[in-house]
């Protein structure tokens, strides 16, 4: 059994390769000297200076019993032998960076590690300076500061966001690799515990007319995103969320505010959102007709297809790991934006038997739910996959299924059944059948 | 003579019970209001600069125009650089091309997701003043006036055969400009359950 993969040994061609950690003789002993006069010289005057600079990490002895360890910090860090990182795709013009799947545990994605797709980079917004604007067809047109938005009642909600072109790369045969990590294929998808202002609450207060439908979405960003959402969303489940993971939201992510439409695909829900316009019809922006759209086989493209159909993902074992005899715990994601998921099976023989694999709650709905399963590989060639059944009965398609609705050339909403390929020295690579 | 007295207990246990259910402390949900009354009313001008967006119907467009001429150099300046040359060079989105037939392969062929071009995959000719006002060009977005964004997407569309090349497009002529691809587009048909859609 193959330890999980760390660093920089699960992260393929263009990414941004993790520093090793480098403890010369001269770090260690500048840590242990900084730990040892740390503790001979535990007094107050000597604490603020000590928690200022960045803390040396004291070297890994064979007993670390034997040595005080560091003081308390303002703000903590990763362990130095952790280095989990973004695979950041230096071919997307204007910036994609995925989570790496393979290195997280439970279902929450930390902030700094959730995957990142902006089309015209990271904008710096003062929050001071920051307003979000709701006018068009309301009663009265309102703009709230940041402060404004937190006098409201708040409301939190775990879901995740996926990328609407997320897993085209477990689907297009054009792209696809055996050499493929989670990250590579899924890694569009990332979950958090979001924290806002419902905006059905904005909207009462604003005075939606009845006769408004949809409303425009846009962004502050170089890209002025824009997308038209339906009024019906707003009052369902949507937030204006300010908080990610109990702090302000990472810039990447839409500091200081964002629209968040669980289940919904990634690009509808507006990072640094200024502007809310109320109206009858979609607006029809370069996103939603252009970009955005799943072109079928029948000579048609869809259009506003909003909701993430459920989808799994084996996390381990997966490429580039090795496997070896005995037990091991396949596990991995699963996840719908159309409620909760019902089940994942799981095939360790290419799909001939399914089995239902193991739930961790919480199995909360458009959240991403943790799986498990144990196989006792006894050698030899084997085929894990995983597919993922939502409480409205939707059974993950195979790429067969996906590409007889749809055709071979569609793009988004890529959920196709994949998994991998343990080949008899027990390398693992990514497949999918069909 | 039994009555009034059995009246009277009956009265007497209601009364206490009401005393001792009163006595119970009341934790009530605290009610939403109606309104908040928090944020500030948005003034005609605050509206004006920020409602920039423009709707197929025309909704949004400046009275301005520009020509296929004025564009044509003006590409050559400010677009150039990403789209090519002659707009089928790239290396970023390739905005010209029409496929033989308008034959809208999209879903059948995976080479198709190159092409997906103006004149052979935006359904709104609206949608790219819209687009290019705000967003272009890349290194400096918003900074095109009306009369050059109205240049440019007419040299755009007469590039992609769509207008010819004395066509003027305006606030008046652009939203009646129709697209190959405008009758493409069909709304989402999933809703979960057992069929693969």
């Amino acid at each position: 059994m193959t330890a999980r993969p760390t660093g920089s040994s699960a992260f393929a061609d263009k990414s941004a390769e993790a520093p090793a950690p480098s403890f010369s003789r001269r770090t260690l002993l500048a840590g242990a000297v900084g730990a040892i006069s740390a503790t001979l010289l535990n007094n107050a005057s000597a604490l603020p200076a000590q928690t200022k600079g960045p803390v040396p990490s004291p070297p890994a002895l064979d007993d670390p019993g034997k040595l005080q360890g560091h003081i308390p910090t303002e703000l903590g860090e990763r362990s130095p032998f952790e280095h989990p990182r973004r695979r950041v795709n230096r071919a997307a013009p204007a910036g994609e960076s995925e989570s790496p799947l393979q290195e997280l545990y439970g279902t929450i994605t930390p902030a700094d590690l959730h995957f990142e797709r902006h089309h015209g980079g990271v904008p710096v917004i003062d929050p001071a300076r920051y307003t979000l604007l709701i006018h068009g067809m309301v009663e009265r047109p309102l703009k709230f500061t940041l402060a404004d938005l937190k006098r409201f009642p708040t409301v939190s909600r775990v879901c995740f966001i996926e990328c609407s072109g997320n897993g085209y790369r477990g689907f297009q045969t054009t792209t696809m690799k055996r050499e493929a990590t989670p990250s590579w294929i899924d890694g569009l998808l990332s979950t958090s515990e979001w924290t806002g202002v419902s905006l059905a609450t904005l909207f009462r207060e604003a005075g939606v007319k009845p006769d408004a439908k949809w409303f425009l979405a846009e962004g502050s960003d170089a890209a002025h995103m824009t997308r038209s959402i339906p009024v019906e969303k707003a009052l369902d489940d949507a937030i204006i969320a300010y908080a990610q993971n109990g702090e302000a939201i990472r810039p990447e992510q839409g500091y200081p505010a964002r629209l968040l439409l669980p289940g919904w695909e990634g690009n509808t829900q507006v990072k640094w959102i200024k502007r809310i316009e109320l109206a009858k019809n979609p607006f029809m922006t370069r996103e939603e007709t252009s970009k955005y759209t799943d072109p079928l086989a029948n000579g048609t493209a869809r259009m506003f297809s909003f909701v993430m159909d459920a989808k799994s993902l084996i996390t381990f074992p997966a490429y580039p790991d090795t496997v070896s005899r005995g037990w091991c715990v396949i596990t991995g994601l699963a996840w719908s934006g159309r409620g909760k998921i019902a089940r994942v099976e799981v095939t360790t023989d290419g799909g001939n038997a399914w089995e239902s694999a193991e739930l961790q709650p919480p199995v909360l709905s458009k959240c991403t739910t943790r799986f498990r399963h144990l196989w006792k590989y006894a050698g030899g060639e084997a085929v894990l996959m995983s597919r993922a059944i939502d409480e409205t009965g939707y059974v993950q398609p195979t790429r067969a299924q996906l590409a007889a609705a749809r055709g071979e050339g569609t793009f988004y909403h890529m959920n196709n059944i994949r998994g991998w390929k343990v080949e008899r020295s027990g390398k693992v690579f990514f497949h999918v059948e069909g | 003579m039994r009555r009034p007295v059995l009246v009277g207990v009956l009265l007497s246990v209601l009364v206490a019970g009401a005393i001792i259910i009163d006595a119970w402390p009341r934790v009530r949900r605290s009610q939403t209001p109606e309104r908040f009354g928090f944020g500030t009313p948005a003034t005609t001008e605050d509206i004006r600069q920020a409602n920039t967006d423009v709707t197929p119907d025309g909704r949004g467009l400046p009275h301005d125009s520009g020509t296929v001429a004025q564009g044509e150099s003006l590409y050559g300046l400010r677009c150039s650089g990403c789209h090519g040359a002659t707009g089928t060079e790239g290396p970023f989105d390739h905005l010209v091309g029409r496929e033989p037939g308008d034959s809208f392969n999209f879903g059948r062929d995976p080479n198709f997701l190159a092409k997906r071009t103006i004149g052979n995959y935006w359904p709104y000719a609206t949608t790219l003043y819209d687009y290019v006002h705000r967003a272009m060009p890349f290194d400096a977005p918003g900074s095109l006036s009306s009369n050059e964004v109205y240049s440019v997407v007419a040299y755009l569309l007469y590039r992609n055969q769509i207008v010819p090349g004395n066509a003027v497009m305006s606030d008046r002529t652009l939203p009646l400009v129709r697209m190959p691809a405008g009758d493409r587009f069909v709304v989402d048909n999933r809703s979960g359950g057992r069929t693969v859609r």
